[in-house]
């Protein structure tokens, strides 16, 4: 390449990468922003806009008759339509439905039975009738007000608290960290075995663990459920535990683990075993202190997997440790909110970022292992 | 809270437990047939049996989880199929019959089979540019990192963030959903993109391709840099550009690469089903196997003789790449 042909063709290709970059990284940041925005706001207008004012059409109640206040001969109920937004600036008002906007803030509007109706721009109103005001339910004000952006944490403290999705974060932690560490060492000696024992039926034993590495999990579901059934009547015990859980995520994620584990443990020079061999050291002597500490990348790799794995599954939780409000782990309760909030999109937001939170921290903290997880752990073709 | 020290308690026992019983029995090995300190022929004898004993014992706890949990169900899902809803009386093919007869059945079949054409191919096609591309710019990793990062967020998590984007205002009032907003902003009509039956596939679609193309691209980026340079170099002596550099020299390189990515992907499509339950569960004729399965594992009380049906259906489709992944391992092993 020729430096004239390169620098229009470097320009086309940084372009390009930002719009997929941008494609990919859009969908998150809106959910993150929108978690984050008071939830009137959200509801009526794109998070793209969330820095500009936006204007909104609200409908807000007066007190009842029983606030009226006398007042130089006068009957006076006032408040402020703008009450709990921050700030914001009204411009224009009604009192009926028809007419939301049929007053500009400031002027006067003579209600249909002879009281009158003002709001100012900054929201306070005053209705004043000559007569003493009858009714418990106030009148009704549509106004249009310019509300300036306003950022919260209300939606985040709401779900935490209101939705169950505190309890859930706890579940989740409860599954996923036991999930994660117990398949480890039992695959770590499985591969150990494998790699570097020799005992007739090795090599099928590999190509078992190779193909159970896609055996669907929905083959599981069905006889394991029925064997809990039966394990939890024979003993007595509820068939949903997370001790249930915990080794049927570890079942799961053993052929990856052992696959890894095997792989790496493989690739590892033959001459440290040999010349700790010949110094007396017995297989489990190696693998404890020379494999174990050898093979850290390739355990660090399994771990982020499992871990991300079981933090994000929903089927096995959901089949094994049950769909009730108590044992909900994160994934289940946000297709519950889902479901019975659909519309409320603060609420969802605001509970979407509460469970990708935890694996985005380990996605960015430990990308390395990850990628070499990965490379390591696809079945290498051709 | 309680719980979570229960689990830490746990995790604990289960690993104490574990290194327990790798040395305990390692010990009781050493006990019996003692090699140190033997005579030559005694000594010769014991360490050959415990050579032939101790890798079992490593693999003991491997193997029988091994067994419980993937071994036997996938045994039992095939008698399952062929019994009835409670799995006690023998039904021979009725749920097979049963299967082929059911336009969910049918509708799920044709959306999966739309599924393994369209994500495995975008996710793969995606990846290799994305990998060539970066590879070009000096912030192509963090351009990496960020399309990588929807591989971190789960299925449910991700539908979501995808909801929102597909959400649908009526005509005439400010859409939120950023789909609608563009389509708007084009002088469009907004549309209730998941419920519109045959496209709202698609648009389940994009979610999956959305989070694999992230692993398609780490595997093929490291797979184009293992590329000998000569080869490109030769190339670009004899005059081919850019385009022909890529697909005809790159490209038929990693061939085997892109196979594996494509496999690993298909056998991903197979099996998803957190997305479908968590966007549509399966209404507006975007059912899918595994979702359609779990539903009747547990639709009317459940009805685990279909359940087993369906699931041994994505079994069967997932054979012929254990077949190839097992071939190819066994090839592998085989250079070394």
């Amino acid at each position: 390449m020729n430096p004239a042909t390169r620098s229009p063709l470097t320009w086309a290709v940084h372009l390009s990468v930002l719009l997929l970059v941008a494609l990919w990284t859009l969908p998150t940041a809106g959910l993150l922003i929108s978690s984050l925005r008071d939830k009137d706001q959200l509801a009526v207008s794109g998070w793209w806009t969330a820095l500009s004012t936006s204007t909104q059409n609200i409908v807000a109640r007066a007190p009842g008759a029983d606030t009226q206040v006398e007042r130089d001969g006068k009957f006076v109920i006032s408040g402020d339509v703008l009450e709990g937004t921050a700030a914001g600036e009204v411009s224009a008002f009604g009192f009926s439905s028809q007419k939301p906007t049929a007053f500009k803030a400031g002027e006067t509007a003579e209600l249909n039975d002879g009281e009158k109706l003002t709001v100012q721009a900054d929201g306070s109103f005053e209705i004043v009738s000559d007569t003493k005001m009858e009714g418990s339910r106030g009148q009704r004000i549509f106004f249009t007000a310019a509300i300036p952006p306003r950022f919260t944490f209300d939606n985040y403290v709401e779900v935490l608290s209101a939705e169950g999705i505190g309890a859930s974060f706890i579940n989740s932690l409860t599954v996923a960290i036991p999930s994660t560490i117990i398949p480890i060492l039992i695959a770590a000696f499985a591969a150990y075995a494998l790699a570097w024992m020799p005992f007739p039926g090795r090599a099928i034993l590999i190509a078992v663990v190779v193909g159970l590495l896609v055996v669907p999990l929905q083959m599981s579901l069905i006889p394991l459920l029925k064997l809990y059934n039966g394990v939890g009547a024979f003993f007595g015990v509820p068939a949903k535990t997370y001790v249930g859980i915990w080794l049927a995520h570890t079942g799961f994620g053993l052929p990856l683990a052992i696959y890894l584990l095997r792989n790496y443990m493989a690739g590892l020079p033959r001459e440290i075993m040999e010349s700790a061999r010949v110094d007396g050291a017995s297989d489990f002597d190696i693998f404890v202190k020379i494999i174990l500490p050898l093979s850290f990348p390739a355990l660090a790799s399994f771990a982020i997997f499992q871990f991300l794995w079981t933090w994000n599954d929903l089927l096995v939780a959901i089949v094994f440790l049950g769909a009730g409000q108590d044992e909900l782990v994160l994934t289940g309760r946000l297709v519950n909110l889902l479901g019975s909030r659909g519309g409320n999109w603060e609420i969802l937001t605001a509970s979407a970022f509460i469970t990708i939170i935890v694996p985005l921290i380990v996605f960015f903290s430990l990308q390395r292992y990850l990628v070499r997880g990965l490379l390591a752990g696809s079945v290498k073709g051709g | 809270m309680q719980q979570l020290v229960f689990a830490v308690g746990t995790m604990v026992a289960g690993v104490l437990g574990c290194a327990a019983y790798f040395w305990g029995t390692s010990y009781i090995l050493d006990l019996i047939f003692p090699s140190k300190g033997r005579s030559g022929v005694e000594a010769s004898r014991n360490l050959r049996i415990t050579n032939a004993i101790r890798p079992w014992l490593f693999l003991a706890p491997a193997l029988f989880a091994l067994t419980i949990y993937l071994i036997y169900p996938v045994i039992m899902s095939v008698w399952f199929s062929v019994h009835d809803r409670a799995g006690q009386n023998f039904v021979g093919a009725s749920n097979y019959v049963w299967m082929l007869n059911d336009g969910e059945f049918r509708q799920s079949i044709f959306n999966n089979f739309l599924w393994l054409l369209v994500v495995p191919a975008l996710a793969t096609f995606f990846g290799l540019v994305i990998a060539a591309l970066t590879d070009r710019i000096w912030w192509g990793n963090i351009a990496k990192t960020l399309i990588f990062m929807p591989m971190a967020i789960s299925f449910v998590g991700a539908a979501v963030i995808w909801k929102f984007i597909y959400d649908y205002r009526a005509e005439g009032t400010e859409q939120i959903g950023l789909l609608n907003a563009i389509v708007v902003a084009f002088g469009g009509d907004p549309q209730a993109w998941i419920t519109l039956p045959f496209w709202n596939n698609f648009f389940l679609m994009a979610i999956l391709v959305w989070i694999q193309t992230g692993f398609a691209m780490v595997i093929l980026s490291a797979a184009l840099r293992g590329i000998p340079e000569e080869t490109v170099e030769a190339a670009v002596i004899d005059g081919a550009n850019g385009w022909q550099i890529f697909f005809k020299i790159m490209v038929p390189q990693i061939w085997g690469t892109i196979a594996v990515v494509w496999t690993t992907i298909t056998i991903l499509v197979l099996k998803v089903f957190d997305i479908v339950l968590a966007m549509t569960n399966g209404q507006w004729q975007s059912q899918v196997l595994a979702n359609l399965m779990f539903d009747w594992m547990f639709r009317g009380g459940g009805d685990f003789g279909r359940g087993a049906a369906i699931a041994v259906v994505i079994m069967v489709l997932v054979i012929p790449i254990m077949v190839w992944n097992i071939r190819n391992a066994a090839k592998e092993m085989k250079g070394h």
